[in-house]
């Protein structure tokens, strides 16, 4: 039985005080997003574009409140620009990024900004962990969120497109 | 005789209380610390286009203090769908105020898409704003929208095209956060989260 990651992603973001939760869908995110917006002490704002997600991260902060963004790979290009506050001002970050063009990819359109994501956020100065299994989700969060929240750094922690298991169109639609 | 855009930054900055403050890159950070530096200011140097959103993460966390972003015509394009999550997320703490020069003042005076008749105020109520005016002379209802009425609020206020000397504020970006936390939350900012 595969553990049921975006629970436990859920519970260690509980846990650790996170307050909003800033989000452009992706399927992979369907159901921590789910999981978000039924806890009463969360507020989740759906974004127009994942930029957006950098400046409501900044504002809670300035105002004593910790943020996660989620996204999808595809996202962290539209980011690039803004990262660059984060360097500068040392706000504490934390993105779950839902990977896709890596393995199992349909869609050719994905596979330029999936195959670079690691290395643009690393370039941006963002540390990037791979959570490439279900079972180490959590616990990569968990790092991330002290490492965010107390060391006030840049975190992303990439999840793995086999994690996620779409693998069509038709997965997609059904998930 | 059009307004003047210092004129305004400060009549409605003055006797501003607990007022929090984001200002947009460019010209209105000039303009709100020509009107007086303070801490419960954020003037940003960058990230063009995010200064809504952080007025938006601001105001969520407190929501019992009321916060004002003043950017550009601009800055405010370049966000123009932050407009749209505001209007979702219904702030009744925020209000925007866009300083329109119709004009992208620190490059050269470039016109900007205002000048030629795109409307803020009208994509702002269409974003669901619960007020949004434009303002072309009288300043009284600006201060009550961003003082007194529940928001979110949105105002377009008109002005002339002047370049203005430059009256910058501290450009460090850690220092400009670190202030406007302690402002905020007092001593408990410098304390690790889990020991507050």
């Amino acid at each position: 039985m595969q553990p049921d990651w975006p629970a436990q992603v859920h519970g260690e973001l509980a846990a650790a005080g996170v307050r909003v939760v800033g989000y452009v869908p992706d399927a992979g995110h369907k159901r921590l997003i789910e999981l978000c917006q039924a806890d009463p002490s969360m507020r989740t704002v759906v974004l127009t574009t994942e930029e957006e997600g950098i400046g409501l991260a900044a504002g809670a902060w300035l105002g004593g409140e910790k943020t996660v963004l989620l996204m999808q790979s595809s996202g962290v290009g539209n980011l690039v620009n803004v990262l660059g506050m984060v360097q500068v001002c040392r706000l504490p970050l934390l993105m779950l990024v839902t990977m896709r063009g890596e393995q199992g990819e349909f869609n050719p359109w994905q596979v330029p900004m999936g195959q670079t994501t690691a290395r643009v956020l690393e370039t941006m100065g963002v540390a990037v962990r791979q959570a490439g299994e279900p079972a180490t989700v959590a616990a990569h969060v968990h790092a991330a969120l002290r490492l965010a929240f107390e060391a006030q750094g840049a975190e992303a922690v990439l999840i793995a497109q086999q994690v996620i298991g779409i693998k069509s169109f038709k997965d997609q639609r059904e998930q | 005789m059009k307004l003047r855009r210092r004129d305004v930054v400060s009549e409605l900055l003055r006797e501003r209380g607990e007022l929090l403050v984001i200002a947009g890159l460019g010209s209105t950070a000039w303009d709100i610390t020509a009107a007086g530096d303070s801490d419960r200011s954020f003037p940003l140097w960058g990230a063009m286009g995010q200064a809504a959103m952080i007025g938006l993460g601001l105001a969520l966390a407190q929501p019992k203090r009321r916060v004002l972003v003043i950017t550009g015509d601009g800055e405010m394009l370049m966000g123009i769908g932050s407009l749209a999550t505001i209007g979702v997320q219904q702030p009744p703490n925020l209000t925007v105020v866009v300083i329109d020069n119709e004009r992208y003042g620190e490059t050269g005076m470039q016109r900007t898409h205002t000048a030629e008749g795109v409307d803020l105020t009208a994509v702002a109520a269409a974003c669901r704003f619960r007020h949004a005016l434009t303002v072309i002379a009288e300043l009284a209802p600006l201060r009550e929208l961003v003082y007194r009425t529940p928001g979110p609020n949105f105002a377009t206020v008109k002005v002339s095209d002047e370049k203005l000397p430059l009256v910058l504020p501290p450009h460090d970006g850690v220092l400009l956060k670190a202030r406007f936390r302690r402002a905020v939350l007092g001593d408990s900012a410098d304390v690790l989260p889990e020991k507050r």
